[in-house]
């Protein structure tokens, strides 16, 4: 057979002393790089992906995975993936996919944003010991509020706009079922339920499993539209319409056949084993005011709950939000080129897009400018690792934000890529029974839930050291913000100091 | 899965640290969780307008005008919280004969700026008259900007196009704050008054000749400013409208209180935080019509807990405010007294960081930073009392 002449990237290898001969590795390597060679383990290094999960299995600490010190020439132009990947497409002729959200060395914005803190003149508040609030609402706010007149106590004449209440601002991200397992969205759902926040559907359909969290869902419409119906979009708190995909601006969602077995086929409504792929636009989605007939469609066909509007940041993204707004979304959701995705071509991931920071900055800066801020909530979603990140999108003009990558984080996930392939040998983005059955929704809920209430401590406590006690005194509250290393420009486009100013 | 533990408010959210023993900690208890310092990341870079300070105010409710006298003692007593860069004094009913004009305080940094900001006022307002503010001489304010005031009233075709009045008049303080150079609206009330400049509360009372007017409200202010520049304008209080703002603290929600008043055409341009609380008064009271307990509500809003268990109508009204509202929530420590044709409100922020103390005696109501204040010109109040955090003082002229 002709070997591949793109070297393997990662070289696993097993220590024969310590090893034991237990198989623990052959049995839990999703990517079959572990095999029985009659008195010891033999390794298809080729395959190995990285997940660290015979490492992590290994009773003896016998395996160890290091990058392939084989290397083509050191190249500061030519890098190891560029010819790889050259060396890939020669032999296929195919667009070589990846998953997560992109892994090139782009300038971060996040890091070089700093948050104030309090000292004299202001007193810090304590979490632990005054009330700090967190409580978010998502939804289109009136500009004012009216009452009726008359003595007695006040009576709200205004009609509110329907709300989704969040515990806290952060909500996990849209992963559709076939992308990730129904044990992972499980974990999503509790979680959600337990902490007060939401978890998105995607574009999978709603496996009836979770109908018990659909106080905590939001169910999205895609291109694909897989698994609408009445039932499905009245089933949650609100409805989204997804146009795009930070990760994949401009193309619909990838799901192999691989991934497509009899439960997910039912849920989305598609044959058994059939590739999913969404068209890359809504085919009744053309322009804006198209999406406005679908807004209002769906808002009639559930009795006016709020509707989501998801976008890919990219680069006229604060005109195209202004648009979607006055189209009549109640929520805009804005997802940065770092957004991840379950498998996306990598120079689509790589090479298109914006970062979510100028995102937040330029669409709250242009609905400001109009006057219309108040129409809609943002959530920013493509790339948020840590509280840090939140509480900085936040004070960039977020509403919330919605994490995907970190939340799965919990379940094992050690952002290898190689989603798209249906091996994740943690049990998260495959739906081989024998893979997903390692992961426990209750058990990896309470890691998930844990991760959650560990973000709501350090939200509380930048707050406090912030000296603020509610989350909508940071919310675009940019003052509180400083940059580092950051060009005049992009301070301008930020609308942030400098440090030290 | 034991969530009550979890929940738990004693426990310690800190990585790291041991958990008490018996307790387990929630998340101490997972033993592949890294450790990680607690204030890892946290950036500490600090600069903001801000000033500490001490306030004072009076009204009578049946309108008896007050010499000026009484509110400058009871500020004096209060010297030591200021440091002499900034003291001011807000007085309502102080030009009876003129009641009818808007009564525009402006100072000029340069004699020269004068014409250009009366062009502008002479093609828009009829004008019944233009003097210099009276000043006395003090040893300890060598210089001072050029002061005049105007009293005056929009030309009746520049309203044609249908705008209000008063929307007009903030229109041309904005202007001309904004836009010529050196030149400051620091009053644009009607039958009221604001006088301040850089100095100690008696130093500017006496160049301002505090004592001769006569009002039925008074607020004043001594301030410790720590890093804005010594300026004027940055005294308080500050005004638009009828609308007078004195304040301690800091307004640590200005970034964004800032940015929703932008929303509605308000130019931030006096360097402070205060200034804020003046233009949000403004759009919620007189633009919005919310009435003061109201206003009050959405600017130092009640904490949800005590949302959730009010009644379904009070419920849903303040949350509604809340939603409507929150970029206008003013956050970080304040007391403020804010003064107004009608009357006189006093106000803290949400959990009382700043003091602020209230007095009555007869149809008189004192409110101040300190006890002390409100003695000195009110030795036997019939009642004395620390109003709770959030919850405003809400004093109204009888009619």
């Amino acid at each position: 057979m002709f070997k591949s002449l793109a070297p393997p990237e990662y070289l696993a290898t097993i220590d024969q002393v310590k090893c034991i001969r237990c198989k623990r590795c052959i049995q839990n390597c999703g990517w079959s790089v572990y095999s029985w060679g009659g008195d010891k383990v033999v390794i298809d290094t080729q395959k190995c992906v990285k997940c660290l999960r015979c490492y992590h299995y290994c009773p003896e600490e016998a395996i160890e995975i290091n990058d392939n010190p084989v290397k083509f020439k050191n190249n500061a132009y030519w890098g190891f993936n560029h010819i790889r990947n050259l060396k890939r497409q020669s032999e296929t002729g195919g667009i070589p996919l990846t998953g997560m959200g992109s892994d090139q060395p782009y300038t971060i914005l996040f890091d070089h944003l700093l948050i104030d803190a309090c000292q004299v003149t202001n007193p810090s508040i304590d979490p632990l010991r005054e009330p700090m609030e967190l409580r978010t609402y998502l939804g289109k706010k009136p500009s004012s509020v009216e009452f009726e007149k008359g003595g007695g106590k006040p009576k709200l004449k205004t009609k509110m706009p329907p709300q989704i209440k969040l515990s806290m601002p952060v909500i996990f991200s849209p992963m559709s079922f076939g992308s990730i397992s129904l044990n992972a969205q499980k974990v999503l759902a509790i979680a959600a339920k337990e902490c007060g926040i939401l978890m998105n559907t995607g574009e999978g359909g709603l496996h009836e499993d979770l109908l018990p969290y659909k106080d905590s869902i939001i169910v999205q419409v895609a291109s694909g539209r897989f698994g609408v119906n009445p039932d499905y979009l009245n089933a949650g708190v609100a409805v989204e319409i997804k146009i795009g995909q930070g990760a994949k601006p401009g193309i619909g969602g990838h799901l192999p056949g691989e991934k497509i077995p009899l439960e997910v086929a039912r849920a989305r409504m598609i044959p058994v084993g059939t590739d999913a792929l969404s068209p890359a636009p809504q085919h009744d989605i053309y322009s804006i005011e198209d999406l406005r007939q679908l807004i209002y469609a769906i808002k009639e066909a559930t009795n006016y709950k709020p509707v989501s509007v998801k976008i890919a940041a990219v680069h006229n993204v604060a005109a195209i939000a202004s648009g979607v707004v006055r189209a009549g979304a109640d929520i805009i959701y804005l997802d940065g080129f770092r957004g991840g995705t379950g498998a996306a071509p990598a120079i689509i991931r790589d090479h298109l897009g914006i970062p979510i920071e100028h995102a937040i900055a330029a669409v709250d800066d242009r609905l400001r400018q109009e006057g219309i801020r108040n129409e809609a909530s943002i959530i920013a979603a493509g790339g948020i690792r840590s509280s840090a990140d939140a509480a900085k999108a936040i004070a960039l003009g977020a509403d919330s934000v919605a994490i995907a990558t970190a939340a799965l984080i919990t379940m094992g996930c050690t952002v290898c890529g190689k989603c798209y392939t249906g091996n994740c040998s943690w049990g998260i983005t495959t739906q081989r029974p024998e893979l997903t059955a390692r992961l426990d929704p209750e058990i990896y809920a309470e890691r998930l839930i844990n991760l959650v209430h560990a973000w709501e401590h350090e939200l509380k406590e930048i707050l406090g050291a912030l000296g603020i006690n509610a989350i909508e005194s940071l919310r675009g509250n940019r003052e509180r913000l400083r940059g580092i290393g950051l060009d005049a420009e992009t301070l301008d486009i930020l609308g942030v100091k400098p440090a030290g100013r | 899965m034991n969530r009550d533990k979890r929940n738990a408010k004693f426990i310690s959210p800190y990585i790291g640290v041991e958990p008490l023993q018996g307790a387990s900690g929630p998340i101490g208890r997972n033993k592949n969780t890294q450790g990680g310092g607690r204030l890892q990341g946290a950036g500490f870079d600090f600069q903001k307008d801000i000033s500490g300070c001490g306030l004072t105010g009076l009204i009578s409710k049946d309108k008896k005008r007050l010499s000026g006298s009484h509110i400058v003692k009871s500020l004096c007593l209060m010297n030591d919280r200021g440091n002499g860069l900034g003291a001011g004094y807000a007085a309502y009913g102080i030009y009876p004969d003129f009641k009818d004009f808007y009564a525009f305080h402006v100072m000029y940094d340069d004699p020269s700026i004068r014409f250009t900001a009366e062009d502008l006022l002479k093609s828009n307002y009829h004008i019944e008259k233009i003097e210099e503010i009276p000043t006395s001489p003090v040893k300890a304010i060598p210089i001072s900007p050029l002061l005049v005031r105007y009293f005056i009233k929009p030309l009746k075709e520049k309203l044609a196009g249908g705008i209000e009045e008063a929307d007009f008049v903030v229109n041309t303080v904005m202007k001309i704050n904004s836009e010529i150079d050196g030149a400051y609206v620091f009053s644009s009330g009607k039958n009221m008054g604001a006088f301040k400049g850089v100095g100690n509360p008696k130093d500017i009372a006496d160049f301002f000749r505090i004592d001769e007017y006569e009002g039925y409200i008074w607020t004043a202010h001594t301030r410790f400013p720590t890093n804005t520049p010594g300026w004027w304008g940055g005294a308080h209080p500050f005004t638009l409208l009828d609308w007078s703002i004195v304040h301690n603290g800091e307004i640590s929600s200005y970034g964004i209180n800032k940015r929703y008043l932008e929303m509605y055409g308000y130019k931030l341009s006096l360097l402070t935080d205060t200034e804020v609380v003046a233009y949000l008064l403004d759009l919620l009271i007189r633009r919005h019509g919310l009435d003061i307990g109201a206003a009050c509500t959405a600017l130092a809003a009640p904490f949800w807990k005590n949302i959730d268990a009010m009644d379904g109508a009070q419920k849903e009204a303040v949350t509604a405010l809340r939603l409507a509202y929150g970029s206008a929530l003013l956050n970080g420590p304040f007391s403020i007294l804010f003064g107004h044709s009608r009357g006189l409100v006093g106000i803290n922020d949400r959990i009382k960081l700043r003091p602020l103390v209230a007095a009555t005696k007869d149809a008189m109501v004192y409110m101040a930073s300190e006890e002390s204040a409100i003695r000195e010109i009110c030795p036997k109040p019939d009642r004395v009392w620390a109003p709770r955090a959030g919850e405003p003082v809400v004093v109204e002229l009888k009619d």
